[in-house]
């Protein structure tokens, strides 16, 4: 129980720690959002800098002005209601975490399900491998996953958008849905549609990381002696894979399954930007771009929370699967 | 008693070793540490030696190439010229075609290799430098600088890099290689911390170190001598995967734009071919966006490939096998 304590206060500390930095360091930006609001003016509009100033004034005047300190201190007490402020490029005024709430459920969906995919297909490969391990199938397999383990991701996505969407018209180049939204067969058809082609590029550069973790994790379950001894026991081989190994190789996997839920979320800003998807890392992206200071810290500050929240709950989850510390032998 | 007899063995031991090292066998031992035995083990493993051969291309590219490859310029080719490689008879004179300024292709390649890989590199460096610090550190006083560096380090772990980069670089907007390596290692630098953390304190209880700690030598001594060769395999593979890293990071910060244009980087070519050539659409424009993803994926196929023979080549214990 107090080390459950003791992990909440550094989740609670990384947070603040992060939502701090990041503070200062969005305050001492250069360019403020007038700036840039007023330089989109007289480009678009072809304004005078005069007019296209009183005009971005105008349409701004949440803009913060004063000491950075107070500020700092507003934002944070704010911060802790759940109150992020309010945007100053989308539609002035409207609550970040009004704009948040709309895209979360969109990088929620393609993270969420390619990690499902890539952690299901990973671990069985991953099992496969090791069983084979040594042999010819194992060490092609263990090649091109660490080959595309280490490939960027917005890379394979400008492959994938490439072949998928201009060449071949098999997926749609960007967006997440093109019908009108409700509760239809041919609107969820329609999302899994346009969600496809970040999910499939998702999986490919991370199906080799749980491959191969699962793979070193089953080889040295099955050098343990319990195995040997359930073997000699005479206990049905398919029970061994399962129970005996499967179990105990997934389980230190399982603590980065985690994890990775909240880091992707992080990760999603390439992907969403390749494919224009709704997300909040393609939020993060115009934020930083159109320098719309809550925006961006709200973004970020969302992403922290959703990876220190992962962290966390991961670690205290694997102390209730693992019974070796649910029974306290640590 | 056996025990002192023990330490006096391992005393004359040393002091015999010493004496056999004079200047000379120093130079043979770092000849037969850094160049014969990595020699050997690239020789025998296919897939380093291919990999050290990528390495080399690029190296020899980044080092060589802006001297003998012209210097990018705009309207020096028809735009949107094919790869004249693949034509018949090929020609050196545009290998790979020029996008749609007529700048030649593969001279943005070369050019853009030396800042790629020194950013690369810098980076690299510091995340392993940094690591190995606190790692270090923390293994070795324990108490309360030990918790209190693993609470930053856990802290630091836990940020997302990515969006902590991407927020940091539309700040700074750097152009220089050494303040772009440094911000990529911002966060970089906490993993490697931990694990050569938990190598450090597995590694103190051993034997040999409470010999060394025994005999009275130096801490210098036991942290370079006695610790750091068996750290040093695992602090090889580390940098290697914060170089991967770096070029994952830097070339993707100059791809969305959050960099500054300042020179030639196969970043600003993606970002170019993807944003404003809109490359993607036509398949006559394909070449340009193929050239920079393939640098780049032949860059990481080699970083990585090279890294199979990494251990091997640091490894004190696989090493006595050759």
């Amino acid at each position: 129980m107090n080390w459950i304590i003791k992990r909440a206060i550094l989740a609670f500390l990384t947070i603040y720690f992060a939502a701090s930095l990041t503070f200062v360091v969005v305050r001492s930006m250069p360019g403020d959002p007038i700036d840039a609001l007023t330089q989109q003016l007289v480009y678009q509009y072809h304004m005078t800098y005069e007019e296209a100033r009183a005009l971005a004034e105008s349409i701004a005047p949440y803009v913060p002005k004063g000491n950075i300190f107070e500020e700092y201190i507003d934002y944070m007490s704010k911060f802790l209601r759940g109150d992020l402020g309010v945007s100053i490029s989308y539609s002035t005024g409207t609550p970040v975490v009004e704009l948040l709430a709309d895209r979360i459920p969109w990088t929620v969906l393609v993270v969420a399900t390619s990690l499902i995919i890539s952690f299901g297909a990973g671990i069985l490969i991953g099992m496969l491998m090791a069983y084979k391990h040594g042999g010819r199938l194992d060490s092609a397999l263990a090649l091109i996953f660490s080959i595309t383990r280490s490939l960027p991701e917005y890379i394979v996505a400008i492959i994938m958008l490439s072949i998928f969407a201009f060449q071949l018209k098999w997926f749609p180049t960007r967006g997440a849905y093109s019908v009108e939204p409700g509760f239809t067969l041919e609107f969820v058809y329609d999302v899994l549609y346009h969600a496809a082609l970040p999910i499939m590029t998702w999986v490919i550069v991370h199906i080799g990381g749980w491959a191969l973790g699962m793979r070193g994790s089953t080889i040295s379950v099955l050098g343990e002696d319990y195995i040997t001894y359930a073997r000699a026991r005479g206990i049905p081989s398919r029970r061994i894979v399962f129970t005996y190994i499967g179990r105990n190789a997934i389980l230190p996997i399982f603590t980065s399954f985690m994890i990775s839920l909240g880091f992707m979320f992080g990760g999603s800003i390439f992907i969403e930007y390749i494919f224009s998807y709704p997300g909040v890392g393609l939020m993060l992206y115009q934020a930083i771009t159109n320098r719309d200071w809550y925006l961006m810290l709200g973004t970020f500050d969302i992403i922290v929370i959703a990876v220190v929240t992962g962290t966390f709950l991961a670690d205290i989850l694997y102390g209730f699967l693992d019974p070796r510390i649910r029974r306290g032998v640590r | 008693m056996a025990r002192v007899e023990k330490v006096k063995k391992i005393k004359s031991d040393i002091m015999e070793t010493m004496a056999l090292l004079s200047r000379k066998t120093v130079i043979k031992e770092i000849i037969h540490d850094w160049v014969i035995v990595p020699g050997k083990v690239l020789i025998k493993n296919k897939k380093a030696f291919v990999g050290f051969l990528i390495l080399m291309f690029y190296i020899f590219m980044a080092t060589i190439g802006p001297y003998i490859t012209p210097y990018p310029r705009s309207f020096t080719c028809p735009i949107y010229l094919k790869p004249t490689l693949l034509k018949w008879p090929p020609s050196l004179e545009h290998p790979l075609g020029c996008d749609y300024f007529g700048k030649d292709i593969w001279a943005q390649i070369v050019w853009g290799a030396p800042i790629v890989l020194k950013i690369a590199f810098i980076a690299g460096l510091i995340t392993t430098l940094v690591g190995i610090t606190i790692g270090m550190i923390a293994g070795f006083k324990g108490g309360i600088v030990d918790s209190i560096l693993m609470s930053l380090t856990d802290i630091v772990m836990t940020i997302p890099g990515l969006p902590l980069l991407i927020v940091l670089a539309s700040v700074i907007r750097a152009s220089d290689p050494w303040v772009i390596g440094l911000m990529l290692s911002v966060t970089a630098w906490a993993g490697l911390a931990r694990s050569i953390r938990s190598q450090v304190l597995s590694i103190k209880e051993r034997e040999f170190i409470e010999a060394a700690k025994a005999l009275g030598l130096s801490t210098g001594h036991i942290v370079f001598k006695e610790i750091m060769p068996n750290l040093m395999s695992y602090i090889a593979i580390n940098f290697i995967f914060a170089t991967t890293g770096a070029i994952y990071a830097s070339v993707g910060l100059y791809f969305l734009g959050v960099l500054p244009f300042t020179s030639f980087n196969w970043g600003i070519m993606l970002n170019m071919a993807y944003a404003q050539a809109g490359a993607l659409h036509s398949i006559n424009t394909i070449h340009y966006i193929l050239a920079p993803i393939l640098a780049v994926i032949g860059l990481q196929v080699g970083l990585i490939l090279f890294s199979y023979a990494v251990d091997e080549m640091f490894n004190p214990r696989l090493r006595t096998e050759l």
